[in-house]
Protein backbone atom coordinates (compact mmCIF):
# COMPACT_ATOMS: atom_id res chain seq x y z
CA UNK A 1 0.00 0.00 0.00
CA UNK A 2 1.78 3.28 -1.04
CA UNK A 3 1.72 6.38 2.20
CA UNK A 4 3.65 9.01 0.45
CA UNK A 5 4.39 11.77 2.94
CA UNK A 6 4.45 9.65 6.09
CA UNK A 7 7.41 10.11 8.32
CA UNK A 8 9.49 7.17 8.53
CA UNK A 9 11.66 6.01 11.21
CA UNK A 10 15.46 7.00 11.64
CA UNK A 11 16.61 4.39 8.12
CA UNK A 12 19.84 3.01 9.64
CA UNK A 13 21.86 3.78 6.50
CA UNK A 14 21.40 7.26 6.09
CA UNK A 15 20.41 8.41 9.21
CA UNK A 16 23.31 9.35 11.40
CA UNK A 17 22.53 8.68 15.16
CA UNK A 18 22.96 11.09 17.68
CA UNK A 19 25.34 9.97 20.28
CA UNK A 20 22.56 9.21 23.31
CA UNK A 21 20.94 6.88 20.07
CA UNK A 22 24.56 5.34 20.65
CA UNK A 23 24.69 4.74 23.50
CA UNK A 24 21.30 3.16 24.09
CA UNK A 25 22.09 0.22 21.22
CA UNK A 26 25.67 0.05 22.78
CA UNK A 27 23.93 -0.87 26.28
CA UNK A 28 22.17 -3.68 24.51
CA UNK A 29 25.59 -4.80 22.69
CA UNK A 30 27.43 -5.01 25.87
CA UNK A 31 24.89 -6.38 27.93
CA UNK A 32 25.13 -9.50 25.45
CA UNK A 33 28.62 -9.30 25.30
CA UNK A 34 28.35 -9.71 29.40
CA UNK A 35 25.88 -12.24 28.79
CA UNK A 36 28.84 -14.18 27.31
CA UNK A 37 31.16 -12.98 29.28
CA UNK A 38 30.03 -14.73 32.56
CA UNK A 39 31.08 -17.95 30.85
CA UNK A 40 34.76 -17.04 31.76
CA UNK A 41 33.71 -15.54 35.28
CA UNK A 42 31.50 -19.51 35.88
CA UNK A 43 34.99 -21.33 34.65
CA UNK A 44 37.22 -19.38 36.52
CA UNK A 45 34.78 -20.28 39.79
CA UNK A 46 34.05 -24.27 38.98
CA UNK A 47 37.84 -24.57 37.89
CA UNK A 48 38.31 -23.15 41.72
CA UNK A 49 35.99 -25.64 43.21
CA UNK A 50 37.63 -28.52 41.22
CA UNK A 51 41.09 -27.51 42.41
CA UNK A 52 44.76 -25.94 42.15
CA UNK A 53 45.14 -27.97 38.78
CA UNK A 54 41.81 -27.05 37.37
CA UNK A 55 42.47 -23.06 38.47
CA UNK A 56 45.81 -22.65 37.43
CA UNK A 57 44.82 -23.95 34.43
CA UNK A 58 42.35 -20.99 34.00
CA UNK A 59 44.69 -18.67 35.17
CA UNK A 60 47.32 -19.36 32.69
CA UNK A 61 44.72 -18.87 29.70
CA UNK A 62 43.53 -15.59 31.71
CA UNK A 63 47.67 -14.31 31.53
CA UNK A 64 47.86 -15.31 27.90
CA UNK A 65 47.32 -11.71 25.37
CA UNK A 66 43.94 -13.45 24.23
CA UNK A 67 42.92 -13.85 27.69
CA UNK A 68 43.90 -10.17 29.05
CA UNK A 69 41.97 -8.91 25.74
CA UNK A 70 38.69 -10.55 26.44
CA UNK A 71 39.60 -9.53 30.05
CA UNK A 72 39.96 -5.75 28.81
CA UNK A 73 36.76 -6.24 26.86
CA UNK A 74 34.99 -7.36 29.56
CA UNK A 75 35.93 -4.58 32.16
CA UNK A 76 35.16 -2.05 29.71
CA UNK A 77 31.66 -3.65 28.78
CA UNK A 78 31.04 -4.43 32.40
CA UNK A 79 31.68 -0.27 33.58
CA UNK A 80 29.94 0.78 30.44
CA UNK A 81 27.08 -1.38 31.15
CA UNK A 82 27.27 -0.11 34.86
CA UNK A 83 27.58 3.75 34.50
CA UNK A 84 24.84 3.76 31.65
CA UNK A 85 22.81 1.32 33.56
CA UNK A 86 22.56 3.71 36.34
CA UNK A 87 21.81 6.54 33.82
CA UNK A 88 19.15 4.02 32.61
CA UNK A 89 17.50 3.81 36.26
CA UNK A 90 17.55 8.28 36.16
CA UNK A 91 15.78 7.76 33.27
CA UNK A 92 13.46 5.16 34.99
CA UNK A 93 12.00 7.71 37.83
CA UNK A 94 11.60 10.61 35.25
CA UNK A 95 15.13 12.54 35.70
CA UNK A 96 17.62 13.72 33.00
CA UNK A 97 15.36 13.64 29.94
CA UNK A 98 16.33 17.12 28.81
CA UNK A 99 18.68 17.47 25.71
CA UNK A 100 21.43 19.15 27.54
CA UNK A 101 21.05 16.81 30.56
CA UNK A 102 21.39 13.86 28.27
CA UNK A 103 24.58 14.90 26.40
CA UNK A 104 26.09 15.81 29.89
CA UNK A 105 25.20 12.23 30.96
CA UNK A 106 26.67 10.59 27.82
CA UNK A 107 30.15 12.97 28.47
CA UNK A 108 29.85 11.41 32.16
CA UNK A 109 28.62 7.87 31.03
CA UNK A 110 31.92 7.53 28.60
CA UNK A 111 34.72 9.16 30.79
CA UNK A 112 33.66 7.09 34.00
CA UNK A 113 33.69 3.73 31.91
CA UNK A 114 37.31 4.87 30.52
CA UNK A 115 38.49 5.69 33.66
CA UNK A 116 37.48 3.35 35.77
CA UNK A 117 38.68 0.65 32.97
CA UNK A 118 42.24 2.43 32.83
CA UNK A 119 42.38 2.85 36.62
CA UNK A 120 41.21 -1.00 36.84
CA UNK A 121 43.99 -2.10 34.64
CA UNK A 122 46.53 0.20 36.07
CA UNK A 123 45.95 -2.23 40.13
CA UNK A 124 45.83 -5.10 37.97
CA UNK A 125 48.84 -5.02 35.90
CA UNK B 1 -23.65 -15.81 14.70
CA UNK B 2 -21.73 -16.63 17.82
CA UNK B 3 -22.33 -14.39 21.00
CA UNK B 4 -19.59 -12.13 21.69
CA UNK B 5 -17.97 -12.01 25.16
CA UNK B 6 -17.95 -8.80 26.93
CA UNK B 7 -14.48 -7.91 25.99
CA UNK B 8 -12.02 -6.16 23.51
CA UNK B 9 -9.29 -8.62 24.29
CA UNK B 10 -8.70 -11.34 21.16
CA UNK B 11 -8.78 -15.29 22.95
CA UNK B 12 -5.24 -15.65 21.58
CA UNK B 13 -4.16 -12.59 23.44
CA UNK B 14 -6.06 -14.17 26.31
CA UNK B 15 -4.18 -17.26 26.39
CA UNK B 16 -0.92 -15.84 26.36
CA UNK B 17 -1.33 -13.24 28.70
CA UNK B 18 -0.62 -10.14 26.10
CA UNK B 19 -2.57 -6.77 26.68
CA UNK B 20 -3.02 -6.40 30.32
CA UNK B 21 -0.08 -4.60 32.56
CA UNK B 22 0.72 -7.18 34.63
CA UNK B 23 3.22 -9.58 33.35
CA UNK B 24 5.26 -6.76 31.49
CA UNK B 25 5.44 -4.90 34.43
CA UNK B 26 6.81 -7.40 36.54
CA UNK B 27 9.32 -8.27 34.28
CA UNK B 28 10.16 -4.66 33.74
CA UNK B 29 10.31 -3.91 37.40
CA UNK B 30 12.86 -7.37 38.43
CA UNK B 31 15.16 -6.31 35.79
CA UNK B 32 14.93 -2.95 37.66
CA UNK B 33 15.78 -4.74 40.63
CA UNK B 34 18.63 -6.70 39.84
CA UNK B 35 20.03 -4.04 38.17
CA UNK B 36 19.86 -1.72 41.50
CA UNK B 37 21.30 -4.62 43.09
CA UNK B 38 23.87 -5.13 40.99
CA UNK B 39 25.27 -1.54 41.22
CA UNK B 40 27.23 -2.28 44.75
CA UNK B 41 27.81 -6.44 43.91
CA UNK B 42 29.77 -5.30 40.92
CA UNK B 43 32.07 -3.08 42.66
CA UNK B 44 32.59 -5.76 44.99
CA UNK B 45 32.90 -8.49 42.48
CA UNK B 46 35.68 -5.94 40.74
CA UNK B 47 37.24 -5.17 43.98
CA UNK B 48 37.69 -8.83 44.76
CA UNK B 49 38.82 -9.85 41.29
CA UNK B 50 41.52 -7.02 41.60
CA UNK B 51 42.59 -8.11 44.74
CA UNK B 52 42.63 -12.21 43.65
CA UNK B 53 44.42 -11.38 40.20
CA UNK B 54 48.07 -11.74 41.24
CA UNK B 55 47.48 -14.72 43.42
CA UNK B 56 46.39 -18.73 42.99
CA UNK B 57 44.37 -21.32 44.45
CA UNK B 58 45.35 -21.23 48.37
CA UNK B 59 43.97 -17.43 48.24
CA UNK B 60 40.92 -18.39 46.16
CA UNK B 61 39.68 -20.71 48.60
CA UNK B 62 40.70 -18.51 51.43
CA UNK B 63 39.07 -15.17 50.33
CA UNK B 64 35.59 -17.04 49.62
CA UNK B 65 36.35 -19.38 52.75
CA UNK B 66 35.04 -16.67 54.86
CA UNK B 67 31.09 -16.50 55.39
CA UNK B 68 30.41 -12.72 53.72
CA UNK B 69 32.51 -12.98 50.65
CA UNK B 70 30.39 -15.96 50.01
CA UNK B 71 27.04 -14.47 50.68
CA UNK B 72 28.08 -11.55 48.59
CA UNK B 73 29.48 -13.67 45.73
CA UNK B 74 26.76 -15.68 45.78
CA UNK B 75 24.38 -12.53 46.08
CA UNK B 76 25.91 -11.41 43.10
CA UNK B 77 26.08 -14.19 40.55
CA UNK B 78 22.11 -14.95 41.43
CA UNK B 79 21.02 -11.56 40.82
CA UNK B 80 23.37 -11.23 37.69
CA UNK B 81 22.21 -14.21 35.85
CA UNK B 82 18.90 -13.28 36.65
CA UNK B 83 19.70 -9.84 34.90
CA UNK B 84 21.23 -11.37 32.00
CA UNK B 85 18.46 -13.41 31.14
CA UNK B 86 15.98 -11.16 31.59
CA UNK B 87 17.93 -8.71 29.15
CA UNK B 88 18.77 -11.26 26.50
CA UNK B 89 14.57 -12.39 26.85
CA UNK B 90 13.99 -8.38 25.25
CA UNK B 91 17.00 -8.60 22.84
CA UNK B 92 15.32 -12.01 21.51
CA UNK B 93 12.10 -10.75 21.60
CA UNK B 94 13.25 -7.71 19.50
CA UNK B 95 15.62 -9.13 16.93
CA UNK B 96 14.58 -12.72 16.22
CA UNK B 97 10.99 -12.85 14.24
CA UNK B 98 10.69 -16.23 13.71
CA UNK B 99 8.10 -17.54 16.33
CA UNK B 100 9.88 -21.10 16.82
CA UNK B 101 13.38 -19.20 16.68
CA UNK B 102 12.48 -16.85 18.86
CA UNK B 103 10.73 -18.97 21.57
CA UNK B 104 13.85 -21.69 20.67
CA UNK B 105 16.30 -18.94 21.55
CA UNK B 106 15.02 -17.62 24.57
CA UNK B 107 14.33 -20.83 26.14
CA UNK B 108 18.24 -22.01 25.53
CA UNK B 109 18.84 -18.65 27.00
CA UNK B 110 16.95 -19.25 30.44
CA UNK B 111 17.87 -22.84 30.94
CA UNK B 112 21.54 -21.71 30.16
CA UNK B 113 21.90 -18.92 32.82
CA UNK B 114 20.06 -20.86 35.50
CA UNK B 115 22.05 -24.07 35.10
CA UNK B 116 25.56 -21.74 35.33
CA UNK B 117 23.93 -19.86 38.22
CA UNK B 118 23.54 -22.81 40.22
CA UNK B 119 26.84 -24.32 39.09
CA UNK B 120 28.56 -20.91 39.61
CA UNK B 121 26.94 -21.25 43.39
CA UNK B 122 27.51 -24.86 44.73
CA UNK B 123 31.13 -24.21 43.37
CA UNK B 124 31.31 -21.18 45.91
CA UNK B 125 29.45 -22.93 48.73
CA UNK B 126 31.67 -25.93 48.26
CA UNK B 127 34.93 -23.71 48.83
CA UNK B 128 33.03 -22.21 51.30
CA UNK B 129 32.23 -25.18 52.95
CA UNK B 130 36.01 -26.42 52.76
CA UNK B 131 35.49 -29.55 51.16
Amino acid sequence: MATPNRPLSPHLQVYRLPLTALMSISHRITGVGLTFGTLLLAWWIVAAAYGPTDYAEVQSFLGSWIGLLLLFGFSFALYFHLCNGIRHLFWDIGKYFELEQTRRADVFVLIGAAALTVATWVMVL
Amino acid sequence: MATQPHSLRSALGKVRGLGSAKEGTHHWWLQRLTALALIPLTIWLVASLIALSGFGHEEFVVWFGQPVNATIMILFLAMAFHHAQLGMQVVIEDYVSHHGRRMALIILVKFACYGLAVLTIVSILKIAFGA
